[in-house]
């Protein structure tokens, strides 16, 4: 199967992924509904195309991961691209390379797309000033993870057949979180209900102003909740404490059998994961029927081809436009 | 005998309350006449060897100065120099800068103050002054050798942007410099709240993922900061003022008759920290752009004089420092000839001050913070004249910068206003 055979069932035209904050619900959509494409025609991801032939797909990584960079890996090869894989888990600077050099390295040895995760917020958007390539974030510091959003996304419309009308709880470590931020924005602009809800110190003050409801009692919004995204716990984000003791944060905010059992029958328990288990939720309800955990992971397979695919198109039709 | 004119421009010389059309005569560097009547007769007889400026058209001002300059030398000379630092100040219209001790070494000694002098001296373009160290090596531990410094030619002290951050040494040094009527030149943040942030505490932050530096960081130093002038009545100078509540703080302070004055810059009056969306390194500054409402506060502190001056902050940085990752790129914009610009399109453009109460916060402010005989056009005084074009459209480009860097928000933007000619010592140092 040839790229031109990949049907572009809506508006796209973005030649790289930073956030989700920026697209509209039609963008959104049309990923949404060429990641359920991909389901079909590939078996669940199962199958390979060669819709990506000939095209280099570097994963350039300058913070650990091997949950989105697997996946990364794995959607372009299944989509019959040769992928490149840098890791440097250090700063570029300590290298004494800046990171721009190094990203300039990388594309001059052909490639087409670049996959980058790097704690620092904005730098894909630093890339993709500087790249020729098309830029995918996988994941800027505390900012944004399009691809984690688009796949919690994807999840909930199916199970739950669609966004519009849900009330989604986002719970957590919002501060740090750059999961929070893909979602908030994806959710919003698809027209769910998203509330936020975690410790004080760690939901910034002015984060109602991008159209989500606070609330800090998880016990009292659980009723009208139709998901909840527990979101990690990322001690390696945070700089001093924020709030009183792991157990104080798992009695307050851990999804267990008995939050479970006062929610709605149709929960559905999402988790961006790694999961620490007795932390955000008890390994109970991650092995239970409410979690959709595991589909999250096939589901960004499938989330990930249809990015690169729509990425890939773009810049094939600019280049064309220009030739 | 060498005689310059000036004729014809509108002088406008705050300390004197003078703002009308008139000719300005300079004799052996100090200025001999300020009158409407020079023009007619010294055309008919002119003296001989008398070079005529004609400053038609032209606003007449008092040389500018500034307060707080890094001129990164010695230790950082791959951002600036004496020489090129000094030639940015006179391509921005200063005639007379005050040099900040954030040097390496830091300037906590008499030699190293006499260093600076030195350089200035060589590289013959604007004054300069020496800014001493509050402490030794700017650690916030002991204090420098503040009556050597003074001795040196240090006008004030200060430790960068390095807060004072122990109380008690503070109050030891306001005490201490009460000695030699010097002020210290306070950068007010508490580290705590600053450490690690990289802009503005707000929505912005929130959606961008960036750590935030609250004003509250700027607020609180700025509170003891009073306390300590008034518990020791020192002299303090809070340098860049960014937040509503530091405004309302120090005016309240100056009611009371505290030695407080406090000085602001031309980028937090134009930018908002909703540009940090760009992710550009160029619009990383301390303390960081704020959001409007601070602005707004800021703009009615510098109508009624509560800031009393308007300071470059100049922080030239290598373009490598600044082509980075943001969490890692220093703090810094490169202001010295943006400044005029940037004050025009902030301040007289939407009307919020006027030419004269602008040249005052840039002159006679500044030169009373420093307690220097500067910044008017009396007859008598030394001769240190900005002539400006305030009608001259054009458009910033970095890379013709006299700075050694090019760290600058402004770059390709189009402004109103700009510096024409500058006359240091009776002598014209730069014209364009």
């Amino acid at each position: 199967m040839q790229l031109s055979e990949i049907p572009l069932s809506g508006l796209w035209g973005e030649p790289h992924l930073l956030g989700l904050e920026r697209l509209s619900s039609e963008q959104l959509t049309t990923v949404l509904d060429l990641a359920a494409h991909y389901d079909q025609i590939t078996h669940g991801g199962t199958q390979r195309l060669d819709v990506l032939r000939g095209q280099v797909v570097a994963n350039l990584f300058f913070e650990n991961s091997t949950r989105t960079r697997t996946s990364f890996s794995l959607a372009a090869r299944r989509l019959g691209a040769d992928t490149v894989d840098f890791s440097a888990s250090s700063s570029s600077l300590s290298k004494g390379e800046t990171f721009i050099d190094t990203a300039l390295t990388i594309e001059a040895m052909g490639v087409d797309l670049v996959v980058c995760r790097h704690r620092t917020p904005g730098a894909p958007h630093l890339l993709a000033r500087h790249l020729k390539a098309g830029v995918l974030n996988a994941g800027d510091g505390t900012h944004e993870h399009p691809t984690q959003g688009l796949l919690d996304i994807y999840t909930i419309r199916r199970q739950r057949g669609r966004i519009a009308g849900l009330t989604v709880a986002l719970v957590g470590d919002i501060r740090h979180s750059r999961v929070a931020r893909s979602n908030i924005h994806g959710l919003v602009t698809l027209g769910a209900r998203v509330i936020v809800c975690g410790p004080a110190t760690l939901i910034p003050n002015d984060i109602a102003r991008l159209g989500v409801e606070v609330a800090y009692n998880l016990d009292e919004i659980l009723p009208e909740v139709d998901c909840v995204n527990l979101l990690r716990v990322q001690f390696e984000r945070q700089r001093g404490a924020f709030f009183p003791s792991i157990a104080e944060y798992a009695h307050f905010y851990g999804m267990n059998g008995d939050r479970i059992r006062r929610a709605k029958d149709s929960l559905l328990v999402l988790a961006p994961g790694p999961i620490n288990r007795g932390v955000e939720l008890t390994p109970e309800v991650a092995d239970g029927p409410h979690s959709a955990i595991l589909n999250q992971v096939s589901n960004g397979l499938l989330i990930r081809m249809a990015c690169l695919t729509l990425l890939t198109q773009e810049r094939r039709k600019r280049q064309e436009a220009r030739s | 005998m060498s005689t310059l004119l000036i004729s014809g421009g509108r002088v406008i010389d705050p300390a004197n309350n003078i703002d009308c059309i008139a000719d300005v005569l300079i004799e052996n560097s100090r200025i001999v006449a300020v009158t409407a009547g020079i023009a007619g007769r010294t055309q008919s007889a002119p003296g001989p060897g008398t070079i005529v400026i004609d400053a038609t058209g032209r606003i007449v001002s008092p040389g500018f100065i500034d307060t707080h300059v890094s001129l990164r030398e010695p230790g950082f000379e791959e951002d600036e120099s004496t020489a090129t630092g000094t030639a940015a100040a006179l391509a921005g219209g200063f005639t007379a800068i005050a040099a900040m001790p954030d040097t390496n070494p830091v300037v906590d000694t008499r030699s190293a103050a006499e260093f600076i002098r030195l350089q200035a001296d060589r590289a013959r373009n604007c004054r300069v002054f020496a800014l001493g160290a509050v402490t030794k090596e700017s650690k916030g531990e002991e204090l420098a050798e503040i009556g050597q410094l003074v001795e040196g030619g240090a006008v004030g002290f200060t430790d960068g942007r390095h807060a004072v951050a122990n109380a008690e040494v503070m109050r030891r040094a306001l005490e201490y410099t009460r000695m030699f009527d010097r002020p210290i030149l306070h950068f007010a943040m508490v580290p705590e709240l600053t450490d690690g942030g990289v802009m503005h505490e707000g929505f912005e932050s929130t959606r961008l993922g960036l750590r935030g530096i609250p004003a509250a960081a700027q607020d609180i130093m700025t509170g003891r900061d009073i306390a300590l002038a008034e518990l020791t009545d020192g002299r303090v100078h809070l340098m860049s003022v960014t937040t509503r509540d530091s405004v309302d703080r120090i005016r309240a302070a100056q009611a009371r008759g505290l030695k407080v004055t406090a000085d602001v810059t031309p980028h937090h009056l134009l930018l908002t920290d909703a540009l940090m969306d760009s992710f550009d390194t160029m619009f990383k500054c301390l303390p960081p752009l704020r959001s409007q409402d601070h602005i707004d506060a800021l703009i009615a502190g510098l109508k009624d004089g509560t800031l009393s001056a308007i300071s470059a902050d100049h922080q030239p940085l290598a373009a490598e420092k600044k082509q980075v990752e943001l969490d890692i790129a220093p703090f810094g914009i490169s202001g010295l000839e943006t400044l005029l610009p940037v004050c025009v399109k902030a301040l007289i453009e939407p009307g919020h001050l006027t030419w004269p109460e602008l040249i005052a916060r840039l002159t006679t402010g500044p030169a009373s913070i420093l307690g220097l005989p500067l910044g008017t056009l009396s007859v008598g005084q030394l001769a240190d004249i900005t002539l400006i074009d305030p009608t001259e459209q054009w458009t910033v480009n970095a890379s013709e910068f006299r700075s050694k860097s090019r760290n600058t928000p402004f770059d390709g933007q189009r402004f109103t206003g700009r510096v024409t000619t500058v006359i240091v010592d009776g002598e014209v140092r730069y014209r364009r």
